[in-house]
């Protein structure tokens, strides 16, 4: 889904839930200027984000030391970061590693990739 | 296995035992005691409960139940402390080997071939296995099956080749990683874009290896579509409809993998569209089964279509107390429908656990009542099945939710309801395919005035 | 190079070299086993039809026909002493049309040259009592009641347990890549040193020829003929309830289907040679045909209930009969080679006859050498089968040791208890595991227990890690790399 700013239409499917609806954006000189086919207002909000600055929910697990039940923790980004910040963020996430006990919610990467956003733990450790 | 003769008034006697602690078994747990019941034990072979959920890290559950969007294990966890909350007792790493219904002897009967059926109002007897307790028994009203799916392994598609290590199953492959924090291979391909293969080509490309391609024999995917976007599209990651692994190389670890296009109809292999690709894993995502081994053994009529049990609208098997829910029932696609569907069952078990307690007190008069109207529910022209199969208008509460899936990709069709000749559910939709769940909500006032000998018929109309 | 001289070495870990190994074992002297592969039973062994055939299909005279009935007779015996799987159920040959009944009679008489009990022809009415789900093509057949099913990885287990415990020496990942002879000493050499030797053995399978040569200049051939099966769940496994034939044909016995010991149904071989010693890919061509095949003895099989296919290869020879015995340009070179079908029926024979040949080579030399131990001992402790323990002898088991108590195999119920156990006695890799316990080998193909069994393994062995762990030895390890190096950071990084 190349990101360009001539004016055209574009077709998503909208991934805010697993209904997939497909949506319709049109676009003039960069601004949205319709959204159809969404079934619920998530739906708007995504299109018109994912064609001028798509984000994604980072996921991904890093060692825990010192926990009798894991050796990894699962983690995920808070928020949605921007969708090219998700390879920053797993490297990011390469040199992390935590001591249990974790909690679901503890910050285990604070302002990843200087983008605001925390990397929260999601599972108890 | 042949059991010692076992005096009930040794045994843990519960209300409700549920098999399993996954997204299925806590939701009915939950259920169950918020119905009323006072015992409720989950047993669960894990050290945990949550099930597959625990290896499920990625994000997407929970927008129905929650209305905000978590990972796999904050999902479990907000279910394990709401039974943590209510204080229903759990066993771990304990495996249910056996459910019987006891005979008048209170004594495990003989299974279900046996020509003297068990009288129905007697308790259910639970067999386990755990490393503190050994062999033990438990008796129980009502019994849940929430044992939930495997998936279907090489063996099942017979994909010729070696039989080197690195061939997955995509979960297999999804705990090596996320639970182990081991990467199973560098370069992969996977056959069959299940929503856990989708999610695997997406794991397994950010934690640095290759997916060269998912191959899907059908023509169309089995996973949700967002999947398909945020996990291949997103990583430009080709997916190839109608195509299928056709040989496996390699002497110890997979060298390569063949993959071919196939003929839409007959789904085989079309000679010379074959492609070597050089990989080191090969990751199957190529449907899940309902693990039913237990259910049948204890007599449960299973259903050929969804490999489940056949449930009336109480999710009541065949066998009298014992109720099925989540993906040991059908394969779901979305937890929070599993969940839903789980509590249903939950409620259903601690209502007969109730009304065997109120027959015991009361007993009934010697004539017995005559049974509730139960009708079938056929499904037809594109319907592949439906959850339930029959419905009692009687036990069925103001609405009842029947889920069903199609059997191929449809573009606006309607799915329709008809009570006999009577159609009382009619609607457009725009978009159906068979790797989502479809559901109608059936109201009971639409089957007041059915007949015995009508059916309700679920399929698809052009108009 | 080690000073020690061994009266024997064995090369090749299969059943007959471990049927060797066994009974060497009950004599004195030095013996030691050197297999290619990290486990016993890796070749030819671990992949055919499991069937203890009864002996009326090799032809009278041959030492195949001699051996069959031979060892056929042994297995009452060996199943008590070595605690290995085995049923006596039962085979027919099915005849399907009245043109082959001739076909029936040979079968039938050649059965009573080799000396087979029991063989009897049945008609059609009887044959449908005794397999319902017979074809209705299907006239008569003859019935072989000495035949039966075993587990020919438990066996071969068993003979390797047994001779190890009874002093025999056996080395692994260890392939022989020249043999040469000074005066009565043999020197072997592998990729884990070199051994020397009075006696050789040759019982490598489908590299029996390349071993022989290495020894003789009188060649031999081994063709590699591949045979494709498919296995179905244990839901389809009393689909038949004896082993079910169709007539031979030139391209060996046919299809065949058979319930397995461990209650699932198998189907097939194919008979095609091929040329590579290590061909064991199944082929799209070869599991239609054992699909077609089997459909004209046996109707309806449940083909959905497929679980796995495989493909093994026999050790064939032009002459198609056993090889065994000493090459007469090399003093103290014992072949055991060629051993195709019936070779896992014959292997207790085998086993016999190549000891005794073994003996005549060191007694050459010294009368008092290889003489009868008192102190050996038979018999060997199986592993628990969770299937058939009661509930109380399962407790007495768990109360001893809790690890019986934690299930990890939920397809083929085998505990955590069985796979240490298993662990403790050499197994190292998730194949020998499974060849011990059956872990891995049911419906869900070791989707669920695989990483289970990975850190078990790991536990027990020190010297492996989930990178270092492997499906059957070197080059098949599981896990390419952690996901995460687990360096430095913390919170703060």
């Amino acid at each position: 889904m190349a990101h360009d700013t001539a004016a055209d239409v574009r077709t998503l499917t909208c991934i805010r839930c697993p209904k997939g609806c497909a949506i319709t954006v049109t676009l003039e000189d960069g601004e949205v200027t319709s959204v159809t086919g969404n079934t619920c207002p998530r739906g708007d909000e995504y299109a018109r984000k994912e064609v001028t600055n798509p984000t994604r929910t980072v996921t991904s697990v890093v060692p825990v030391h010192g926990s009798a039940t894991c050796s990894m923790v699962s983690v995920k980004t808070a928020e949605d970061v921007p969708r090219d910040c998700v390879r920053g963020v797993i490297d990011a996430l390469r040199v992390v590693s935590v001591e249990a006990p974790v909690r679901i919610g503890d910050v285990i990467v604070p302002n990843v990739c200087g983008t605001g956003v925390n990397v929260v733990a999601t599972k108890n450790c | 296995m042949p059991s010692p003769a076992i005096t009930s008034t040794a045994l843990a006697t519960y209300d409700v035992v549920i098999v399993g602690g996954g997204s299925a078994g806590l939701a009915a747990a939950i259920a169950a005691r918020d119905a009323g019941s006072d015992s409720v034990v989950m047993v669960e072979r894990d050290d945990r409960l949550g099930g597959i959920l625990n290896q499920c890290i990625h994000n997407g559950f929970g927008l129905h139940t929650f209305k905000e969007e978590l990972t796999g294990p904050e999902y479990a966890a907000r279910f394990i402390a709401q039974a943590d909350e209510r204080h229903i007792e759990r066993l771990l790493k304990t495996t249910v080997l056996d459910i019987r219904r006891t005979d008048a002897d209170s004594n495990p009967s003989t299974p279900a071939d046996s020509t003297t059926p068990a009288d129905p109002t007697h308790p259910i007897d639970v067999c386990c296995v755990n490393a503190e307790r050994g062999v033990f028994h438990l008796r129980a009203a009502s019994v849940v099956l929430a044992m939930g799916c495997r998936e279907r392994a090489r063996g099942a598609l017979d994909i010729p080749g070696t039989r080197p290590a690195g061939v997955y199953t995509a979960g297999c492959a999804q705990h090596l990683v996320n639970i182990e924090g081991q990467l199973p291979g560098r370069r992969v391909v996977i056959l069959g874009s299940g929503d856990i293969g989708l999610i695997m080509a997406r794991r397994l490309t950010l934690e640095g290896a290759t997916v060269a391609c998912v191959a899907e024999v059908m023509p169309y995917s089995g996973g949700l579509k967002r999947n398909i976007v945020q996990c291949l599209d997103d990583f430009d990651i080709p997916l190839l409809l109608s195509h299928t692994v056709v040989n496996v190389e390699g002497e110890r670890r997979v060298e390569a993998v063949t993959i071919a296009q196939v003929d839409e109809k007959s789904l085989r292999p079309i000679p010379g569209t074959e492609r070597r690709i050089e990989c080191d894993t090969l990751l199957l995502s190529v449907g899940l089964l309902p693990e039913n081994e237990l259910s049948s053994a204890a007599g449960v009529s299973i259903s050929p279509t969804t490999r489940g049990p056949l449930v009336n609208e109480s999710l009541q098997t065949s066998v009298p107390g014992v109720f099925a829910c989540g993906n040991v029932l059908h394969v779901h696609d979305l937890v929070d429908y599993v969940s839903e569907e789980a509590a249903h069952a939950g409620a259903s078990a601690a209502a007969h656990a109730q009304a065997l307690r109120d027959a015991n007190a009361n007993p009934p008069a010697a004539t017995p009542a005559t049974p509730d109207l139960e009708l079938p529910i056929e499904c037809a022209n594109g319907v592949r099945y439906t959850v339930p199969t029959t419905v009692a208008p009687t036990r069925m509460g103001r609405s009842l939710k029947v889920r069903f899936r199609v059997s191929g990709v449809f573009e606006n069709r309607h799915v329709s309801v008809y009570v006999g000749e009577r159609r009382i559910y009619h609607k457009l939709r725009p978009m159906l395919a068979p790797g989502e769940m479809q559901e109608v909500i059936l109201v009971s006032k639409q089957l007041e005035g059915a007949r015995p000998g009508e059916k309700i018929r679920v399929l698809l109309e052009e108009e | 190079m080690q000073d020690i001289i061994y009266d024997v070495i064995v090369i090749g870990a299969g059943v007959s070299g471990c049927a060797t190994a066994r009974e060497l074992a009950r004599h004195e002297g030095r013996f030691l086993v050197l297999e290619a592969a990290d486990d016993v039973c890796c070749g030819t062994s671990k992949a055919n039809s499991a069937i203890v055939h009864a002996g009326f299909d090799a032809r009278p005279g041959t030492l195949m026909a001699r051996l069959n009935v031979e060892g056929n007779a042994l297995f009452d015996d060996l199943e008590r002493d070595l605690e290995f799987a085995f049923m006596r159920i039962g085979s027919l040959v099915v005849c399907t049309s009245d043109d082959a009944r001739p076909g029936l009679e040979t079968l039938l008489e050649r059965g009573r040259q080799n000396g087979v009990e029991g063989l009897r022809i049945v008609e059609r009415e009887e044959l449908l009592r005794m397999e319902p789900n017979i074809s209705d093509e299907a006239v008569a057949a003859l019935w072989a009641p000495t035949a039966g099913i075993c587990d020919p990885f438990g066996l071969t287990i068993a003979l390797f347990e047994n001779a190890r415990a009874n002093g025999v020496e056996f080395a692994f990942n260890a392939p022989v890549t020249a043999l040469s002879r000074d005066g009565d000493t043999w020197t072997v050499t592998t990729d884990r040193g070199t051994f020397r030797a009075r006696c050789v053995v040759n019982a490598a399978g489908v590299d029996a020829d390349t071993i022989h040569n290495m020894a003789s200049a009188e060649t031999l051939t081994i063709q590699p003929r591949r045979g494709e099966y498919e296995l179905l769940d244990t839901t389809a496994g009393t689909h038949v309830a004896h082993t079910v034939f169709m007539l031979p044909g030139p391209m060996g016995k046919g299809v065949l289907v058979t319930p397995t010991v461990h209650g699932n149904l198998l189907v097939g071989p194919t008979a095609d040679d091929v040329d590579g010693k290590r061909a064991t890919q199944t082929t799209a061509a070869g599991l239609a045909t054992v699909r077609e095949r089997a459909a004209l003895t046996v109707r309806d099989i449940p083909f959905r209930e497929t679980i796995t296919s495989f493909s093994g290869l026999r050790a064939h020879r032009a002459e198609h009969d056993f090889f065994i015995g000493e090459a007469a340009d090399a003093p103290g070179f014992v072949d055991c080679a060629a051993i195709e079908s019936p070779g896992l029926t014959a292997s207790p024979a085998i086993g016999r006859m190549v000891a005794s040949i073994c003996g005549d080579v060191l007694t050459r030399n010294d009368p008092a050498a290889f003489a009868e131990r008192a102190d050996f001992d038979p018999h060997r402790k199986g592993y628990v089968n969770l299937h058939i323990v009661s509930e109380d002898e399962w407790s007495a088991l768990i109360q001893a040791d809790p690890a019986y108590g934690t299930l990890v195999c939920r397809c083929c119920v085998v505990s955590e208890g069985q796979i240490r156990e298993a662990c403790r006695r050499g197994a190292r890799s998730v194949d020998a595991i499974k060849r011990r316990l059956g872990v891995t080998m049911g419906r869900c193909q070791g989707g669920f227990c695989t990483p289970r069994v990975l850190q078990i393994l790991c536990e027990e062995h020190p010297d492996l890690d989930l990178l270092s762990v492997t499906k059957s030895g070197p080059g098949s390890e599981y896990c390419v790399a952690p996901v995460k190096a687990p360096r430095g950071g913390g919170l703060d990084a």
